[in-house]
């Protein structure tokens, strides 16, 4: 029997399971194809809505700079009452896994590389280290976790400016980790406890604090019971403790995964772990099924309406070799300069166009092709596979993909009805 | 006041780092100045190919016998920078017969043991050798690491006594009656191991002799005295790939030509290069065009190259010279050959020599025989012990096993670390416990980034070069801000982002050159490291805008100050 669903979404990261949760509220049914691991734990587990304005202004309020973005910015296309959706949806699928969800303001986390960054979401483990509280804070780093200096970070801040006191101090982990573990190694210790790592990771950090009624940790606090270990430290040096968040692995990322796939099982999503190698047509303008390789099969999988998620350059939703940068999946149309040369700028920061690459929609999220008609009728993109924005200089990562990802969800499930 | 010193040597290149050791050795107090780190010029810009001599054996025969004489030296002397990859000139059907043959003969007149190969038989060595390879001549070329070649040199120099000053550009030469005695060195940060945030100073170095070793630059410090020193630089470009697709070195087996060479190093594969004369050598083209060429060309020796990925390329300078009146057109035609300019001789200024020209294989035998001229003039008769005395690094090959025992390092990590430190691990690894994994590309440890600091300051350009550290397929993504984090808290929060922004911006510039596929995958995912979750691009400590924390999010209102426990669920 043919595989037939009424949508099909192409991509497991936020904006892909956002989508598919949006279409399923719609009630189509609902199928995510996915390749692999996604990039949620390469990401920090902080949700960014816009922490910059195009001028580089820091906003307090992202919603304050919407008008200001350019007409082709994700944002620009879908509107602010999108972006509220979006957070409305994550608010529903996160839980009190997170905070941030009682104001529109962005929040200010300190981060494992010392500086401060606004973001809308966070963390509830994060949320203890808001910058914008005045508590004085301790924190601590584990001697064999590079990626973390704790005495660097808390000048980092204090050269920030933050409102509070930072002390930074290193401390062993219990155990002793080998010279070059994993971080996902650390939180596994915390999590089962073996042989009462919880306390004596407390009682080494006992000798260190000095009352401070915050103590800031790497964000390995536990994969599978990140409250038990807060809440075990919390008792054990009667104080606030909280993450800091840390390049990938990220363990908050992987538990925002954890959170999003029970989501997608309640909402009856079938997820399918495999790749996409090729798409049919009706011939018609309209795309009929998406090819998915099973044990060097190839099976095509039929839905009426389709979301394409796949990621930007980092979760290879792009392509690209010294010729031109490709939508490999759907094969759709990639704005770039013709030169590579003209990829890039000589600054490592600043504008780079790179970080803009990624298929041209309209406001109804359907790629265009280099004339500007739309790819495929029942097509629509969600996320960072969406060019003409920055995520990571304008921090506006997840805010978009859960933006475009609930709109393409939604209008994508309406379509089938 | 000015500072003495018997020989002030300019330039901390091979050249340079050559002349100090051996003068030092020789009891000759000597300094040598470097504006940059070591191997900042031409020597750290190359692909790293210990010459066999075979590349010069049908063009340049007195070359090529001084190659494989050195090659066998610097086994000996400094087995920790050599890597014995073996090389092989092969041969495609429209490369010509009869260059194979000359090519063959030459090496055998020079010395040069040579081996023919059937193309079989090189597939069998190296099993992503083009199908049509026809066959090869297999010669003992080998990789040598040129930094850690030259810090050990300097290192040796200063147990002897010498001063080496990196970061101290020459910006005068000191004339009196006509005579050169010294030279104006401005110190980027202050004399000793750079230092972020140090005031600079100016020191005049007065000297008995003056060695111009500034290789490209030569040029310019002869203009210091109006002395005509016409260096012709001349641009290679070399692209990194990010494994090693051969382990032998690949020479295409023909005349001369752009894009004929692959040199297996550490974990990488180095392809080069081109030739072109260029007017500055700080200042020059770096093209696309050059870097598609090396690899569409290499590409058909190793096909697989054509998809393999890059991880960034880097151009340097040849200091090529030919005397006055040679006219020749065409760069790939002006000899490796090296020149001693006597100052006195040729222009009737006393005071310096200037070195131009040669290659970084035969760079102990060059210092030899400069400091052989040097020492004529100042009247010391010590001989020269630099072709049997080992490197520091290199004096007891057999710890290697040993330091991989005792370090309960996973083999791979130790492996690394020890073949880095040569007779140095035991005291390097021993120096730090726990010692974790800084960068993990490369299998560095925090025990060779720290021992690279107290070496070399808060300069992690030159920490970089010793350790390997940020050279691998992440390119500093993963290692940078950890690298500089060694530097705390003996160098404080600001000298350590200083430090970061230098060895970022330098990992950025040869990356430019290869985004694309799976490089321009870890550019996004570097900006998006770096910009988005530590927010380095717009970090509020570095900008002047005061931050007002009172208009964001102050946290959910329930969550009372000192309360613990905030939200209450336990288990996820």
């Amino acid at each position: 029997m043919a595989i037939e669903d009424d949508v099909l979404v192409v991509g497991g990261g936020v904006a892909g399971m956002t989508a598919a949760l949006a279409a399923a509220d719609e009630g189509a049914s609902v199928r995510l194809v996915t390749k692999k691991q996604s990039t949620l734990r390469h990401a920090s587990g902080l949700v960014d809505v816009l922490g910059y304005a195009p001028d580089g202004k820091l906003l307090a309020d992202p919603f304050d700079a919407l008008t200001d973005l350019p007409a082709d910015h994700p944002y620009a296309l879908v509107g602010a009452e999108a972006i509220r959706a979006g957070l409305e949806r994550f608010d529903a699928v996160a839980g009190e896994l997170y905070r941030g969800g009682h104001t529109e303001k962005n929040a200010l986390l300190p981060t494992h590389g010392g500086t401060v960054k606004p973001t809308a979401r966070y963390p509830a483990s994060a949320a203890a280290g808001l910058a914008s509280d005045d508590r004085d804070a301790l924190l601590v780093g584990f001697e064999t976790l590079t990626d973390f200096d704790a005495p660097l970070a808390a000048e980092h801040l204090e050269a920030a400016g933050v409102p509070f006191d930072a002390r930074g101090a290193t401390v062993s982990f219990p155990g002793e980790p080998r010279a070059d573990a994993k971080v996902t190694r650390y939180a596994h210790a915390l999590d089962e406890d073996a042989d009462g790592e919880r306390g004596r990771l407390a009682a080494r950090v006992a000798r260190v604090h000095d009352g401070e009624p915050r103590v800031g940790f790497p964000a390995v606090l536990g994969q599978e019971h990140p409250a038990d270990v807060r809440a075990a430290l919390e008792a054990d040096l009667d104080a606030d403790v909280f993450e800091v968040p840390m390049g990938p692995p990220s363990l908050p990322g992987i538990r925002l995964e954890y959170a999003f796939r029970a989501a997608l099982d309640d909402a009856g999503v079938h997820t399918v772990r495999r790749p996409v190698v090729d798409y049919e047509t009706d011939g018609e303008g309209r795309l009929s099924a998406a090819v998915v390789e099973r044990n060097g099969q190839h099976i095509p999988h039929y839905a009426d309406s389709f979301v394409l998620a796949t990621g930007g350059l980092v979760g290879k939703g792009l392509d690209s070799d010294r010729e031109a940068v490709r939508e490999p999946v759907f094969d759709c149309h990639v704005p770039q300069p013709e030169d590579r040369y003209d990829w890039f700028r000589d600054e490592a920061f600043g504008e780079q166009p790179y970080a803009r690459f990624g298929v041209d929609v309209g406001d109804d999220l359907r790629p265009r092709d280099e004339d500007g008609r739309i790819e495929f009728e029942n097509l629509r993109a969600a996320g960072s596979v969406i060019g003409g924005y920055d995520f990571a200089t304008e921090c506006s990562g997840t805010g978009v993909s859960l933006a475009t990802g609930d709109a393409a969800g939604a209008a994508a499930g309406a379509d089938t009805q | 006041m000015g500072t003495r010193t018997e020989v002030l040597v300019i330039g901390g290149g091979s050249t340079g780092c050559g002349v100090v050791r051996d003068l030092a050795r020789r009891g000759v107090d000597t300094t040598l100045v470097e504006k940059g780190t070591l191997t900042n010029g031409t020597t750290g810009r190359m692909h790293g190919l210990l010459h066999s001599g075979g590349r010069y054996a049908v063009s340049d025969q007195a070359s090529a016998r001084e190659c494989i004489e050195e090659n066998r030296v610097l086994r000996d002397i400094a087995g920790h920078c050599v890597e014995e990859t073996g090389g092989l000139f092969v041969k495609r059907p429209e490369d010509d017969e009869e260059y194979f043959q000359e090519k063959l003969q030459g090496c055998r007149d020079c010395d040069i043991p040579a081996e023919v190969l059937t193309g079989a038989e090189a597939r069998e060595r190296e099993p992503y050798l083009a199908k049509d390879v026809e066959k090869a001549i297999a010669v003992p070329d080998a990789a040598v690491d040129p930094f850690r070649l030259c810090v050990a040199n300097a290192v040796d120099a200063e147990n002897h006594g010498a001063r080496v000053e990196t970061h101290a550009e020459v910006t005068d030469l000191l004339v009196e009656g006509g005579e050169i005695v010294g030279a104006e060195v401005t110190h980027e940060s202050g004399k000793g191991p750079r230092e972020h945030g140090t005031p600079g100073e100016v020191e005049e170095i007065y000297a008995d002799h003056v060695v111009n070793a500034a290789g490209a630059w030569a040029g310019r410090i002869g203009d210091h005295a109006d002395l005509d020193v016409a260096v012709r630089p001349s641009k290679g470009v070399m692209t990194v790939m990010n494994t090693r697709q051969v382990d032998t070195v690949v020479n295409r087996c023909r005349p001369k030509g752009d894009a004929d060479i692959i040199v297996p190093h550490e974990t990488a594969c180095i392809l080069g290069t081109t030739d072109e004369e260029v007017g500055d050598p700080e200042d020059y083209p770096e093209e696309e065009w050059e870097v598609d060429l090396v690899i569409d060309t290499l590409s058909e020796l190793v096909p697989i190259l054509q998809e393999a990925r890059t991880l960034r390329s880097f151009w340097g300078v040849r200091p090529l010279y030919e005397p006055p009146g040679t006219g020749t057109q065409d760069p790939t035609d002006i000899t490796r050959d090296y020149f001693t300019l006597d100052h006195e001789e040729r222009d009737a200024v006393p005071g310096m020599t200037s070195i131009v020209g040669g290659k970084l294989t035969t760079y102990r035998m060059m210092a030899e025989s400069i400091t052989d001229h040097v020492c004529e003039k100042l009247g010391v008769s010590a001989t020269c012990d630099t072709a049997d005395a080992p490197l520091p690094g290199s004096e007891r090959p057999g710890d290697l096993e040993a330091a991989m025992e005792r370090f309960g390092l996973r083999s791979p990590v130790a492996r690394r670390s020890a073949q880095r430190l040569g007779s140095r691990t035991e005291d390097v690894l021993a120096s730090c416990d726990p010692n974790p994994v800084v960068c993990s590309c490369e299998g560095v440890t925090r025990a060779e980034v720290r021992d690279a600091i107290d070496d070399s300051g808060t300069d992690l350009n030159a920490v970089r070069i010793r350790t390997r550290a940020s050279m691998g397929n992440c390119q500093g993504g993963r290692c940078a801000h950890r690298m500089a984090a060694e530097l705390h808290p003996e160098h404080d929060e600001a000298t350590a982002r200083a430090a970061l922004d230098e060895l970022w911006a330098e990992r950025w510039k040869g990356q430019r050159h290869a985004l694309w596929g799976e490089q321009l995958s870890q550019a996004m995912l570097n900006r998006a490291i770096h910009g988005a979750t530590m927010n380095r691009d717009n970090d509020p400590a570095r900008t002047d805008d005061a931050v007002d924390w009172d208009a964001f999010d102050g946290g959910r209102s329930d969550a009372g100050e000192g309360e613990v426990g905030e939200e209450g669920i336990h288990g996820d």
